[in-house]
């Protein structure tokens, strides 16, 4: 290595140094991210808040609101004693869901006729609108299953002494492969690693070159015996340190503290966080060659991540997106990181598996890297 | 408070954004960008997953039960597995999101109402739609066979003796741009909180041109106040822009007063812009004002404030602190004013929080900026 890109390397460290605030942030940025996403995100829907309006008050229906508020999904927020007063709580947000139960309910019951029920959902947020409204159909379901088999002409063995049809359920055995439990965390994690890496990696860097731009000292440097490569790579190896150094802290504090389990190889991931970086680090070089201020690069660099960010796949899937735009998250690098980290923490995929991306990676990381430096050799020389 | 100094900072930060118009365009089009990001390319629904099968039986009964999932669109045979052991590596390569193994005497041990059972297999990686494949496997299941056994009971009896009768309210196709519109303008104004009055202090401190400010008469009220004025203006054009266009191409309504809408939008604003201000004011680098304006302000109000996750399954600790970040309360405030037609009676608890948070924000700006060197 040529000892003036050493000696440049080390100024940049010193200057890091000097800014401890800088450097706090840089680590500590991912793991708040880490614990955001760890205890505040979760995408399973509980505690659903209830308004109920039980006109019938018989054992029936207080059987029902209850084997709702057991369920664990819903919390019944509030009672009213006429349906014209559930329209409040709903409209305020206190309650996301109505149920109004009439007061022929036992009665029609008792008589085998059917008995109807108002369900109202609040359709503001459709997500938790669609799980309260399946909650509630199974739980209805249920109720309407346990009463069956306990009233003597419902189903079950003594219908079948009367020569009607056995309710025989069809045993479904489901099977979760790779997150069992389904948290919520050990799909996110993966994802923050990408965010870290992909945005503020690139913005730091940009940052960091225009900063001297701005200052007046890259042209101190320009005049000097450096040659462009070796400043090129003196201000973006840096940053590939820290990130790399990011994403150890992040793995370990994932594993150590949130339990997520890394089913496949480390080494692998860092390997190909490698292969990420040439693209963001790229990306941070080429932004840096278009920005005159500081401001101007940040400003731009959001610009470039936040779409790629909403199209790489890491909160929303590629596949419910329009083709046209499908076709479009095949140039971002983000989109092959996100399947490989996912990969390789969730499903112990090698490489054997995620060569696809690994390889559209170092071909974009590439490309953006070579095309960013001779922009950047073009503008300094 | 002066309004010749007040307006000549104002006159000072216009010239300094109208010199960088890059700047004023990221700022006016990225909301378009992201409006139509996501009111075209997100979308909510999880639809069409993929399925692998395994059918040993391959009866009337196994295919009708196929032919329900798929009749639906919820689900699509992308897979026909040779094995039942073939199943894990087909999720493994993502080739499939989930697997029904049906068992091989399924249709004859139906119609002899002996136990019989299927597998299902979900690829638990993507948690999203692994709980909703699940549960609708599950649920339509028990459907198909609920309505298998509705053919054979004699007529007149009905199998569920419960029927609810379910009504949607506010916003009735589940439209899931009526839902994220609303959340967006929340979004995109705490954004330009982050990138520009975060930089909006600290960029004179790095310059030092601040020494200039403090030797001047300018008061910090005078200062802050000034400063905000331009982005005020830059604000209220994305707000326009955002209603416009949710407007026009998505149809997102605005129930609720009109008035009431403008003067909530406001106080928020000043939140928004004062939070950046805030954090403009204690750091010393641009770069640092940036991530912190990051962390604190649009990543909070992307994922904490309700915007796409529910605030109700949070840990309780976190939603009683979130309480204190403005998004929190203008979330709630604008989707109650554009989809629920909701007025003041129902939102001046929020809005007084909202108000407070506000002032406390730019209030907290003006104390911190110290004038000495």
């Amino acid at each position: 290595m040529s000892p003036r890109l050493g000696h440049l390397i080390r100024k940049e460290l010193l200057q890091l140094r000097r800014d401890r605030r800088m450097l706090f942030a840089l680590i500590f940025a991912p793991i708040f991210q880490l614990f955001i996403f760890g205890y505040a995100v979760t995408l399973d829907i509980k505690h659903i808040r209830m308004v109920v309006c039980d006109l019938a008050r018989t054992a029936d229906s207080r059987e029902l609101v209850n084997s709702f508020a057991r369920s664990g999904y819903f919390d019944l927020a509030a009672w009213v004693d006429s349906p014209s007063q559930m329209g409040r709580p709903i409209e305020s947000g206190r309650a996301l869901i109505g149920l109004y139960v009439p007061h022929d309910f036992s009665k029609r019951l008792a008589r085998d006729e059917t008995a109807q029920i108002q369900v109202i959902l609040d359709g503001t947020d459709m997500n938790s609108a669609g799980v309260a409204g399946g909650y509630t159909a199974a739980l209805i379901a249920q109720y309407s299953g346990r009463r069956q088999s306990a009233s003597p002409t419902g189903g079950g063995p003594a219908a079948a002494g009367m020569g009607m049809p056995v309710l025989q359920g069809i045993e479904n055995r489901p099977r979760i492969l790779y997150n069992p439990e389904l948290r919520s965390v050990n799909y996110m994690v993966p994802g923050v690693i990408c965010m870290i890496l992909g945005t503020v990696m690139t913005a730091m860097t940009a940052m960091a070159i225009v900063r001297e731009r701005e200052a007046g000292t890259l042209e101190q440097l320009i005049v000097t015996p450096i040659r462009p490569w070796e400043l090129m790579l003196g201000k973006t190896l840096p940053f590939a340190a820290i990130g790399l150094l990011d994403v150890v802290v992040i793995i370990i504090v994932a594993r150590a503290w949130f339990q997520v389990p890394m089913a496949g190889s480390g080494p692998l991931l860092l390997v190909l966080a490698i292969a990420f970086l040439l693209t963001t680090l790229g990306l941070g070089l080429f932004i840096s060659t278009v920005s005159r201020t500081q401001q101007q690069a940040m400003l731009t660099a959001f610009f470039v991540l936040m779409p790629s960010v909403i199209l790489s796949g890491f909160m929303f899937p590629i596949e419910n997106m329009p083709r046209a735009v499908q076709w479009i998250t095949y140039a971002i690098p983000l989109r092959y990181f996100v399947e490989i980290v996912r990969g390789i923490f969730l499903r112990g995929a090698g490489i054997s598996v995620l060569w696809p991306q690994a390889a559209a990676l170092v071909g974009l990381g590439g490309t953006i890297f070579a095309l960013s430096a001779l922009r950047f050799q073009k503008r300094l020389g | 408070m002066s309004a010749g100094r007040l307006w000549a900072v104002a006159a000072k930060e216009i010239h300094y954004i109208l010199r960088d118009p890059r700047s004023l365009a990221v700022a006016l089009l990225l909301p378009l960008v992201l409006l139509i990001l996501y009111g075209y390319a997100i979308n909510f629904d999880v639809k069409q997953i993929r399925l692998a099968l395994y059918d040993p039986d391959r009866t009337a009964a196994s295919r009708d039960l196929v032919e329900a999932l798929t009749r639906t669109g919820y689900f699509r045979v992308v897979h026909v597995l040779a094995r039942p052991g073939e199943a894990e590596r087909v999720l493994q390569r993502r080739s499939a999101q989930a697997a029904l193994i049906l068992p091989a005497r399924f249709e004859s041990d139906l119609a002899a109402g002996r136990p019989t059972a299927v597998q299902t297999l979900v690829d638990g990686g993507d948690s999203l739609t692994a709980s909703i494949a699940l549960s609708y496997l599950d649920a339509m299941i028990q459907d198909w066979q609920a309505r298998r056994l509705q053919q054979t009971l004699p007529r007149g009896r009905a199998l569920a003796p419960i029927e609810p009768q379910v009504r949607i309210w506010y916003n009735e196709d589940l439209s899931s741009t009526n839902f994220i519109i609303p959340g967006l303008l929340v979004v995109i104004l705490m954004m330009l909180a982050a990138l520009l009055t975060s930089q909006t202090i600290v960029r004179e401190r790095e310059q030092g041109t601040i020494e200039g400010l403090v030797v001047s008469p300018v008061t910090a009220g005078e200062l802050m106040a000034g400063k905000l004025i331009p982005y005020v203006v830059i604000a209220w054009a994305d707000v326009a822009l955002i209603t416009g266009a949710g407007r026009l191409l998505f149809h997102v309504p605005l129930r609720g007063a009109p008035a009431l809408f403008l003067g909530l939008t406001f106080v928020y604003l000043l939140a928004a812009l004062g939070a950046g201000l805030l954090i403009s004011v204690v750091t010393q680098s641009q770069q640092v004002a940036y991530l912190i304006a990051l962390i604190a302000t649009l990543l909070p109000t992307m994922l904490l404030t309700g915007f796409v996750f529910p605030l109700t399954s949070m840990p309780r600790v976190l939603q009683v602190v979130v309480q204190l970040h403005p998004a929190t309360h203008f979330m709630v405030i604008v989707r109650a004013l554009m989809l629920k037609g909701a007025g003041w009676s129902v939102l001046w608890p929020r809005a007084l929080a909202l108000t407070a948070i506000s002032a406390a924000l730019v209030g907290g700006s003006i104390a911190r900026f110290r004038k000495t060197l």
